[in-house]
Order: C-alpha cells, then sequence, then structure tokens
C-alpha cells in the first residue's frame, strides 16, 4: 500500500542520521541522569508524590527522555518539511497530488517515529535500566498497550506540529509561533515535570490537554498507573484528539489550497 | 583568545563590539520577530524554575535545601550561563563555519578568527535567560535569609564573574573540538546546558564522586555551588575543605588556559591541514 | 625586492584512507612542491591547471592560511604564516564559490563594517566606494540583502569589498565562474582598470581561458603541484606547438590543396581547413593557395588555447617546458 511505502521510505531516510542518533542518544542519557537524581531527592522528601513512588519517578524520567525524539516534542518530524515546503512554494506540487496530503505526512511521520523508537526510545531505557532500578511491565498485553498508545501520541503531536507548520501559509515569520508551540510542548508534555505533580486544580487542567497524549498517557500504561479500563479510556483520549486535530488540520488544508490558488503558488 | 600572528586583544575587543552592534541592529529591524523570540527564550529557559515550583507543592525541601536557597543556585547558574552563551555562544558554530569556507574568509581579515566566530550572528534575544536567571536571584536574596557582610558581597560578585568565566571556557573548549570532529557539539552540550542543569539543584542530590567530578574534573561546583556555601553558610555536606570556597577564581583560570591552548592548537591544526 | 617571492615551497598532507576491511594506510599527497616564482608589483598573474594541481593550496598559502610545509614564502616582504594578520592589511582576496560578505546583511552594511574593521580613512573609504559602485554597477544593489543577490551581482559586490582597503596585491580565486558572458567582460574591465589606476597586482586562478586571454600577460600553469609553464601568454602558444587554420573556400571542389608550409588537416566539399605552425605569418600560405587555386573566400583561425592548455596538460611535467630553458633550475 502507498502509505506504508511513503512510512518505509521516511524510515530509510532518518536512519541515515547516525551521528546525530548516537550524539543526541548521549545528551538524552546525561539528562536522564541528572534529573534521575533530582527525581529520588523529591520522592525521598515525599514518597508518594503525585500518586508515585520512587521508580515509577525515575522510570517515567527514562521512558521520558527516550520519547522525546519519537514524539518529536518540538520538531524532527516531517512537519519540518512542510514548512519549508510552504516557504518556497514547493507545497502547491503536494496539494495537486492525487494523494491525501495529511495521509502523506502522517505515513512519513510514522515512518521516522519508527527509527526514533527503535533507537532513540530503546537506547536511554535501556541505559537507564542499567544505571537505575526502573520499573518494567509484567504483562505482554502492556507493552502492546504501550506501543499503541505511543503510536497515537505520535499522530497528536503531528497532528499540532501540523497545525503550526501550516500557519506558514498566512504568518511570513513563523519565529513566534514555532517558539510559543515549543514552550507549550515542553511543559504540557510533561518534560520539565511529571504532570501528576502538578497541584489542582492545575492537574486536572493540564491531564486534559492535547500534550498529556504525548508521553503521560504512555507513561502511565507502562507503569501500570492505568489499567484495565483506566488504558482504555486513556487511548480514546488520545485518539479522541487525534480526530480533532486532523480534522482541524484537514480544514486549515482546505482554507489553504484556496489561498494557493488564488495567489498561484 | 588572539590568534597567534599578531592581532591584540583590545583590536579584537573592539572589532568584536562593531560586528555584535551590526548584528543587535539587524534584528532590531525585525523588531517583533526579535521581542517574541527574546521572550520565548525567557520562558523556554525559565521553566525549569517552574518545575522546581511544581516539585516543591509536593515537598518542603531538596537535598536539605529550602526553596529560598535553591532559588539562589538556579539564579546565579542561569545568569553565568546567560551571560556566557550570549558572549561566546556562538562559538559551537565553528564546525559549520569550516564546512562552508566561511572560516577561510574570517581568516583574511585583519582581526582574530575567535573573536569574529564569536560575534557572527550575535544574538542579544539570549538575554531572555539572564533575565529570568537574574529576577529568579534577586528574589532568592529576599527570601533567603543571608547574613550579608563586605566578604559576601564580594563573593556575590566573584561568583558571577567567574562562573561566567568557567562557561565560557566550556562553550571554546567543546568549539575547539570541532576543528577534529564536526560531531563534537552535541556532546559539548552535555557539559555546558548539561552541567547548567546539574547546577540547578543542590548538589547534595548527587552521590559523593559525582560532587568530586564536577568539582576537579568539570568544574562547573565552582559555578555556584562553592560560593553558596560561603554565602549562604552551610557547612560542606561532603566534608571536602573549607577553601574550595574561595577557589572559583582557580578553576575560572584552569578552564579558561585550557580553552585558550586548545583554540590555539586547533587553529594551528586548521592551518597545517587546511580542514 | 619582487613583491612576491616564493622558493622551493611544498606543501605536503597525509590523508588516512582505509585499505582493505580494518587496515588504514596513510598517503602522502604532495599538493604543492617545490615552487618557485617571483611576481613584481603591478603584474596581472594567470594561475591555471586541471582541478587538485595545486592552485587553490597555493593561493592558501599565500594568503596565510594554510602554512607550508617547507620553502620561503615572502609577499610584500612579510611571511603570511608568521604575520597572517599584518599580511591581511595589504591583501584582498575574492573567493570565487563564497562570499566574504555578510550573508544577511545589506551591501551598504557589509561595507561599513569592512570600513571600520580595516580602519580605512572615512574620506578614502568613501571615495573608493564611489568608485566601484559606479564601474560595477552596484548602485541599485546597496540595499538589498547579500543572500537576495544574483551570483554576478554578489561577485561584483565581493571584488569591490575586496578593494575598498587598496590593497596592493588583489588574490581571485575563479571569479568569473557561473557568471553570463557580458558580466564577465565587465568584471574583466574592472580588474584592468583597477591594475592600470591604482597599481595592484592581480594573482588570478581561473578554469576560464577567455580570463587569461583578456587580462593576463602572464601565465603560469601548475600540474601535480609543479609549475609546468611560467611565462607569457604568446610564449604558451610556441608551447603547445599549436597551429593556425586557414579556412580556404574554393569555387569548385578539388582534390586536397598542396602547397609548401601547410597542411591539409579537412575537406568537405569546396571547403578546405590548411594548418600551419603558429608562428609562421599566414601571407605566404595564403599568396600560394590564390596563385594555384580559384578561392572564392578565405579565412584564419587562431589557435585555440584550450588546446593548447590540453596539450600541456596531457604532457604533464615531464620537462619539457624545462628543457626549453623556461624554468629556473633543471628537471627535478
Amino acid at each position: 500500500m502507498l502509505y506504508v511505502a511513503v512510512a518505509l521510505s521516511s524510515f530509510r531516510r532518518y536512519s541515515t542520521y547516525t551521528a546525530a542518533t548516537l550524539a543526541g542518544i548521549f545528551t538524552n542519557s546525561v539528562f536522564g541522569v541528572i534529573i534521575s537524581f533530582s527525581y529520588i531527592a523529591v520522592w525521598k522528601q515525599n514518597p508518594s508524590a503525585g500518586g508515585y513512588d520512587v521508580t515509577d519517578a525515575l522510570t517515567y524520567c527514562w521512558l521520558a527522555q527516550a520519547m522525546i525524539m519519537t514524539v518529536a516534542v518540538w520538531n524532527g518530524g516531517t512537519t519540518d518539511d512542510v514548512a519549508e515546503r510552504i516557504r518556497t512554494g514547493d507545497v502547491a506540487i503536494d496539494l495537486y497530488r492525487p494523494v491525501s496530503f495529511l495521509g502523506w505526512f502522517l505515513a512519513g511521520d510514522l515512518g521516522r517515529a519508527a527509527y526514533h523508537l527503535l533507537t532513540r526510545g530503546v537506547a536511554p531505557t535501556v541505559i537507564g535500566a542499567l544505571l537505575f532500578d526502573l520499573r518494567f511491565p509484567d504483562h505482554p498485553a502492556t507493552y502492546l498497550a504501550f506501543l499503541v498508545s505511543v503510536g497515537l501520541g505520535v499522530v497528536v503531536s503531528f497532528g499540532i506540529r501540523m497545525l503550526v507548520a501550516t500557519s506558514a501559509f498566512w504568518l511570513l515569520d513563523q519565529s513566534g509561533m514555532l517558539a510559543l508551540s515549543a514552550v507549550f510542548a515542553m511543559f504540557f508534555s510533561g518534560l520539565a515535570v511529571p504532570l501528576v505533580l502538578f497541584p489542582e486544580p492545575f492537574r486536572s487542567l493540564v491531564l486534559a490537554l492535547p500534550w498529556a497524549a504525548y508521553m503521560q498517557v504512555p507513561i502511565d500504561i507502562w507503569l501500570g498507573q492505568r489499567h484495565g479500563t483506566a488504558v482504555l479510556t486513556g487511548l480514546a483520549f488520545q485518539a479522541a484528539w487525534s480526530a480533532v486535530l486532523l480534522l482541524c488540520c484537514a480544514a486549515l488544508l482546505r482554507f489553504a489550497d484556496r489561498k494557493v490558488v488564488v495567489h498561484g503558488g | 583568545m588572539a590568534d597567534r600572528s599578531g592581532t591584540r586583544s583590545g583590536d579584537d575587543l573592539r572589532a568584536f563590539t562593531i560586528l555584535a552592534a551590526m548584528w543587535i541592529r539587524v534584528s532590531w529591524t525585525y523588531r517583533t520577530s526579535f521581542l517574541v523570540m527574546t521572550a520565548a527564550s525567557l520562558v523556554i529557559t525559565g521553566i525549569d524554575f517552574v518545575a522546581i515550583l511544581v516539585m516543591f507543592s509536593n515537598v518542603d525541601q531538596l537535598g536539605g535545601f529550602g526553596l529560598g536557597q535553591i532559588a539562589f543556585l538556579y539564579g546565579a547558574t542561569a545568569l553565568c550561563l546567560g551571560i556566557g552563551d550570549l558572549v561566546v555562544g556562538n562559538v559551537e558554530r565553528l564546525g559549520r563555519h569550516v564546512r562552508l569556507g566561511t572560516f577561510d574568509a574570517m581568516m583574511v581579515r585583519p582581526v582574530g578568527v575567535f573573536a569574529q566566530v564569536c560575534a557572527n550572528e550575535f544574538a542579544l534575544r539570549r538575554l531572555g535567560r539572564i533575565a529570568q536567571g537574574t529576577a529568579v536571584l534577586l528574589w532568592s536574596l529576599t527570601v533567603a535569609d543571608i547574613a550579608w557582610d563586605p566578604a559576601r558581597v564580594a563573593m556575590l560578585g566573584s561568583m558571577v564573574a567567574c562562573g561566567t568565566a568557567i562557561f565560557v571556557g566550556l562553550f571554546v573548549l567543546g568549539a575547539a573540538f570541532q576543528f577534529v570532529s564536526s560531531d563534537a557539539s552535541e556532546v559539548a552540550n552535555a557539559f555546558t546546558y548539561g552541567g547548567n542543569t546539574m547546577t540547578q539543584y543542590p548538589l547534595t542530590i548527587y552521590p559523593t564522586e559525582v560532587v568530586k567530578a564536577l568539582t576537579f574534573l568539570v568544574p562547573v561546583a565552582f559555578v555556584n555551588w562553592y560560593p553558596a556555601l560561603f554565602i549562604l553558610d552551610f557547612p560542606d555536606p561532603f566534608g571536602l575543605p573549607g577553601w574550595l570556597r574561595f577557589a572559583a577564581p582557580v578553576a575560572a583560570v584552569v578552564v579558561c588556559s585550557l580553552a585558550a591552548l586548545a583554540w590555539r592548537a586547533g587553529v594551528r591544526r586548521y592551518r597545517s591541514t587546511g580542514s | 625586492m619582487a613583491l612576491i617571492e616564493v622558493q622551493d615551497l611544498a606543501r605536503t598532507f597525509t590523508v588516512r584512507r582505509k585499505a582493505g576491511r580494518l587496515r588504514r594506510t596513510t598517503d602522502l599527497v604532495h599538493a604543492v612542491r617545490d615552487l618557485s616564482f617571483t611576481v613584481e608589483r603591478g603584474e596581472m598573474v594567470g594561475y591555471i591547471g586541471p582541478n587538485g594541481a595545486g592552485k587553490s593550496t597555493t593561493i592558501k598559502m599565500l594568503t596565510g592560511i594554510l602554512v607550508p610545509t617547507s620553502g620561503r614564502l615572502s609577499v610584500a616582504g612579510i611571511d603570511p604564516s608568521r604575520h597572517r594578520v599584518e599580511l591581511t592589511r595589504r591583501i584582498g582576496v575574492v573567493f570565487g564559490q563564497r562570499t566574504t560578505l555578510w550573508w544577511d546583511l545589506p551591501l551598504r552594511d557589509s561595507f561599513d563594517l569592512l570600513r571600520r574593521i580595516y580602519r580605512v580613512d572615512t574620506d578614502r573609504h568613501r571615495r573608493n566606494l564611489a568608485e566601484f559602485t559606479e564601474l560595477l554597477g552596484l548602485g541599485d544593489l546597496m540595499d538589498t540583502p547579500v543572500r537576495q543577490l544574483s551570483l554576478g551581482q554578489r561577485m561584483r559586490g565581493d571584488i569591490a569589498a575586496a578593494l575598498l582597503h587598496d590593497p596592493e596585491i588583489l588574490y581571485l580565486d575563479e571569479p568569473t565562474i557561473g557568471l553570463d558572458v557580458v558580466s564577465k567582460g565587465r568584471l574583466r574591465e574592472f580588474l584592468r582598470t583597477v591594475n592600470a589606476e591604482r597599481d595592484v597586482t592581480l594573482l588570478l586562478t581561473t578554469h576560464d581561458l577567455q580570463d587569461i586571454e583578456q587580462l593576463c600577460s602572464r601565465v603560469m600553469v601548475i600540474d601535480h603541484g609543479s609549475l609546468v609553464y611560467d611565462g607569457t601568454l604568446g610564449g604558451l602558444h610556441d608551447e603547445g606547438s599549436s597551429s593556425r587554420t586557414l579556412v580556404v573556400d574554393l569555387v569548385d571542389e578539388a582534390p586536397p590543396i598542396d602547397v609548401p608550409g601547410a597542411q591539409v588537416a579537412k575537406v568537405e566539399g569546396p571547403r578546405q581547413w590548411l594548418t600551419f605552425p603558429a608562428g609562421a605569418s599566414a601571407a605566404p600560405v595564403v599568396a600560394a593557395v590564390a596563385a594555384s587555386y580559384d578561392v572564392a573566400d578565405l579565412s584564419i583561425q587562431e589557435p585555440d588555447i584550450e588546446d593548447v592548455i590540453r596539450q600541456i596538460y596531457s604532457r604533464g611535467f615531464s620537462g619539457m617546458s624545462q628543457s626549453k630553458g623556461l624554468l629556473p633550475g633543471g628537471p627535478t
């Protein structure tokens, strides 16, 4: 099928960046170590902060580092290409192809995510497990649910990144948009600090935002914080945001399409 | 850091100022973008402190230090890194200059290459980190219970000066490796930005070996930790000698000397291998 | 003392490469070997050679970017590798494939920055800038950022930038590459003016032999790191034992023309191509042909410098030029 082919070629493309990948794994590991010690200090003071114990927290830390690139929290996904192509006008070619614009880039992004999961996802997790005592799921079903959740997280992330990228159709200077998006993503995805640590009422608010779908939901599944029906509600949460965001993207693209036609690309 | 064959530091400083001023003027012509980027830089770097605040909604102290004292550590390291990044941050683009040939273009001008590399694309938006670091530091001075005397005030000034110098040295050391391998930049970041992140927290949260490494190997502990022990009047939790509190200038000199040597060696290597 | 003095200059690189699956060998690449020449003030010298011959390496050593492995080098009385910065005030460099200007700044700002960096007296800078702007047609471009300029426009900006501080020597590394015919002509005109009026010594590396023909009275040919020719342009033709061609259009087809001093190279219907040595005059050949054959029209083709160079490259560093006594020192 076409989209599988797109995903595979995207996987291949990103696999050529070996040096960058290795350097990135090193950075992830260094920060993983630093953050681990800070979490150990927090949980020593409050052993059940946020409903986690210290092992949960350490696992969270390393999984979050592992997922930064997979979920492409800021950039590094195929949506970078989109913004560039809008700027140069090449996007006109993409819009007139007899293939879904969104489908094409989403398939590419999933292919890329697969590569990053295997490299910058697995490697820091292994390193973290060697250095610290981490929690691993005992049920194979949990692993499966985790992977599905990661996939959905990538789709939600794609949705937001695509919305930001398409703003290039209307905004000449994207730097503000990108900066805003980066700040929100970094903070509300739980990268800076686990979302469960937020005091109420922020906690509930933050867990309802789309960024919670990036990492907090998959990691909670892994940790067993979400089990049974909670797993399904988590996945449904991610799926719901995916649908909403993709619909918004599609709508925006239709507006953009009209703009491209009017301006001749 | 002047090139050996003949520039004087005064000349280089003058050229740096002229070039940096030009870049500031250019970014000011795109005013809104510049202000947005500076604000963004402030918020992005400030998120680390918001994370600490969130942690403190769950605990009262970390590693034996209260929020005000941690704010002191955080503010100091952010300020020092911020100034260092502003002044020499662009040196990490060295690999790109070599690759694109702009390094050669710099070598045929009557100005030291180091000054040119640092001034190139001078990014005033980095004030964002400096601003939030200063704000947190000032706030910490109001809440932490410090027994001010002339020695402590002097230590505060020394802390900012030496801390900045240490980060500057680390930036340059990391960049000098790009003469040998262009992939070195991300590894170098782990030392500079990693060093900054580590020193946001009291070093009591790390094992003793790590603290010793941060004292004698990659001396970022001198940026804020040892001066803080003196200013906040804490006994050394690891039983390390008390004179370390006053050794930040030594650390700064050592790091910067190594950095200068590494840079010169790098330029020499470039001039004898042509790449 | 000559402005540029090069004596037994050599530059060797060690290159590591894979030999087999695990081993690595080091090769010694002699980019430049035993190079010796002098350049006097006011000369316009062309420096040509095949790719990889050592042209860029030589320029890098002359400008102080690269340190020689051995030999002596003196530019304006200065040793470039030891006193690079002092030398930079007296030279200007134009890199053909990359710019020395600041990518994001308008031309005007770049020129002003250079004025301050080189500490050029304001009045002198203004006069120079006015003259270059006019001669190079930069007037409309002054407020355009360099990244928005076309290649030709950028090249003109680079040349102006290189001359603003009144250097004594201008090095040009492939300055006309990628330019259209009109731009090339204007650039060459400008360089001639600069050399004549400001006594700027020019050293030009190029692949475009038209540049050489139009600008340089002296040519140095480098191949595999060694100088294989150093002399006048005319001498280069002699070197190549190139020939001129007389194109004869006869009234009717005829068998190959037979006259002394010329050979028939090609026959196509009534048109025949006769070649004779480049040094010889065409007059006797023309007279002989006209006397014995019914000629409708005649024309003379000069030897193609490309052919000459190609011959020299293919002969390589075989000591041909040295045997004719055109280079100092015997064969190495």
